[in-house]
């Protein structure tokens, strides 16, 4: 297992220097031209000099090496630094966004909270959701309530989360005036009130990235408790005589489990994908909703930096959940 | 002799499509999908010929109307017809997703094929397709579709450029699953005894794979197929949505979303109408598809 481990992460480096190259080479080798929303007043030579001053000038690679020195050395030195209280970074050169002139890692960190509270909220809802009704509609196979969740899951992944999100205002903040159509991210939780008031604008975008990943999740977990109430264990077990309830919720649910945390795991880093459209849609300032705005400014530094990031995410959680179900099960041994 | 064999094969033959045709019949999910489908693509392809009023004319007077006999869906902010708009955009979704997905699979085909018959490609292949499916999908999507959006649409008109663009870009990013599922029934076709048989009696490759892979793994493909359109209409409709798709004056269902949100609070039945048409016509794609895979599947068939 641990050997595995270390060549999977062995893996996972030039893995990841090759994406980010790809990202690189997108961004630099694009006909688009930066400098194109500046205002026309102003003159050619004073444009080609602010070309240069944002390093545009130099060729592809020296950016790409400069690029890579800053994003795994440079970062996680100020990181530590504003961690800790220690100058290990001195004056070195940040990555920094064209559109703000804030070093990059500073506005990410300023926005992954909110992203980290209404996506990761929405999936732990939607796995809560997804588990029971996957296991029940496993074990009462073909009934109304299995056809009903069925049904619901198919909507629910064939229905766009912009769409659900816009069906949502429609009937719960224009409509019905319960919950608000835009989250506020200005909102302090500091008495009861304002932490109703979080709660309240939060239910909304939930719910839609709730729906949406549940549909996905029970979908897996009703295929995978199937095939485990065909198998032996299970019948041995009920000739054993232990009750129902044992054997669908302690034999069957942890072996169904294993698959399932698999597809959980893997599903992580797609939240953060299926969560641009939810945070434009409902105007939350996050991560999506700042990868938006800054492809709309041209903000290339910023634009890598973020696409890299969800890269990095897509193949930590990869490694992860592939070491999981090594750990989970132990027919699966990978050396 | 021989007129008698032939006629045996080919009942023998007809009957298995019969048996998948009888099993998908019994799914009625995807029977009601095929019927929503088809009326859509009816409506779609041939409502503009039936409705004969231009979606992009704009009438500042019959502004924000609601239905009405000269508009039976009523207009939208620049006064126009929302029915005329609605058939138009879905010939457009409708289009890109048929085309992003023969794209697709032509590629995720192409590349599984070759993985599983040639063994000195599928390493190099295979991680090529791991690498991208470990690329972050929807953000490069948007990012290309920036870059790229006004270089082509000088190049070859808005309209066509942005179409082009689209088309394959999707098209590019979406061919990893099949690719794979491909690559698994090859490397099993490869050990059957016909191909064996074949092989003895001096087939050569490209006839090999035309004749007897391809055939073999037609069933997965389709499936795919299915679910390759279904989520090419949900891409398309989003880039538009996030204002990175087609051009403002050029009408698909996600663009149509997208233009009436503004004016959510006051007209919401102009958000409603192309919402509805992309979930339905997904729904039933995505139906059909899990009919297809049931009635394909020889375990499942003959079940119930």
């Amino acid at each position: 297992m641990f050997h595995y481990t270390i060549r999977r992460l062995a893996m996972a480096l030039p893995t990841l220097l090759l994406i980010s190259l790809i990202i690189f080479l997108l961004l630099g080798l694009a006909p688009g031209d930066p400098m194109a929303q500046l205002p026309l007043t102003i003159p050619p030579e004073v444009k080609e000099k602010m070309r240069l001053s944002l390093g545009l000038g130099d060729p592809l690679l020296t950016r790409y090496a400069l690029w890579l020195k800053q994003f795994f050395w440079i970062e996680p030195l100020h990181v530590t630094d504003a961690l800790f209280g220690s100058n290990l970074s001195g004056e070195s050169q940040r990555i920094v966004s064209w559109q703000s002139r804030a070093p990059v890692a500073d506005i990410i960190a300023q926005r992954l909270p909110q992203t980290l509270w209404v996506v990761g909220v929405a999936y732990i809802v939607g796995i809560a959701i997804a588990l029971p009704i996957g296991i029940l509609s496993a074990y009462r196979q073909y009934s109304w309530f299995d056809q009903l969740g069925t049904l619901v899951s198919m909507i629910g992944f064939s229905v766009p989360t912009f769409f659900t999100g816009v069906v949502l205002i429609v009937l719960f903040s224009v409509g019905l005036n319960w919950f608000p159509s835009l989250y506020d991210t200005t909102l302090q939780v500091t008495d009861w009130q304002s932490f109703f008031a979080q709660l309240r604008q939060m239910v909304l975008p939930v719910m839609v990235l709730a729906l949406y990943n549940a549909s996905q999740i029970s979908r897996f977990m009703r295929a995978s408790v199937l095939d485990n109430l065909r198998e032996d264990y299970v019948r041995t077990a009920r000739a054993k005589g232990l009750t129902e309830k044992v054997v669908v919720l302690i034999h069957v649910l942890r072996n169904s489990m294993i698959p399932v945390v698999t597809v959980i795991g893997m599903g992580v880093p797609q939240i953060f994908g299926g969560a641009i459209i939810t945070e434009q849609v409902f105007k939350v300032n996050g991560i999506g909703e700042l990868l938006i705005s800054s492809i709309q400014a041209n903000d290339l530094p910023m634009v890598q930096t973020l696409t890299f990031i969800f890269a990095a995410l897509i193949v930590l959680f990869n490694l992860i959940t592939d070491i999981l179900y090594g750990i989970l099960d132990p027919r699966i041994r990978y050396d | 002799m021989t007129d008698a064999l032939t006629q045996v094969t080919f009942t023998a033959h007809s009957s298995q499509y019969l048996d998948i045709w009888r099993q998908f019949r019994s799914h009625r999910g995807a029977m009601a999908g095929m019927v929503i489908l088809g009326v859509i693509i009816f409506a779609v392809a041939l409502g503009p010929y039936l409705w004969h009023v231009d979606p992009t004319e704009i009438a500042m007077r019959a502004r924000n109307k609601g239905p009405s006999l000269a508009h039976p869906l009523g207009t939208d902010q620049l006064g126009r017809d929302m029915l005329a708009r609605l058939m138009t955009g879905g010939r457009v979704s409708l289009t890109v997703g048929l085309m992003a997905m023969l794209l697709s699979l032509s590629l995720g085909t192409l590349i599984g094929v070759c993985a599983g018959y040639f063994r000195r490609l599928d390493g190099i292949l295979m991680r090529i397709t791991d690498l991208f499916l470990a690329l972050p999908l929807l953000p490069l999507l948007l990012v290309t579709s920036m870059l790229f959006r006004e270089p082509l649409a000088r190049l070859l008109g808005p309209e066509a450029g942005t179409f082009l663009l689209i088309v394959v870009v999707i098209g590019l990013t979406s061919w990893m699953h099949a690719a794979r599922l491909v690559r698994g029934e090859v490397l099993a076709l490869k050990e059957r005894e016909f191909v064996l048989a074949a092989h003895s009696i001096g087939t050569r490759r490209s006839k090999m794979i035309l004749r007897h892979i391809l055939p073999n793994v037609l069933s997965p493909i389709l499936v795919s197929a299915t679910l390759g359109i279904a989520s090419a209409i949900i891409t398309e409709s989003s880039l538009s949505f996030l204002g990175l798709g087609f051009p403002p004056d050029f009408p698909t269902w996600g663009r149509l979303l997208y233009d009436a949100i503004d004016q959510i609070q006051l007209y919401p039945m102009r958000v409603m109408m192309p919402g509805i048409a992309i979930s339905l016509t997904v729904l039933s794609v995505n139906y059909i598809g899990d009919g297809l895979r049931d009635a394909m599947d020889p375990r499942i068939r003959g079940r119930r």
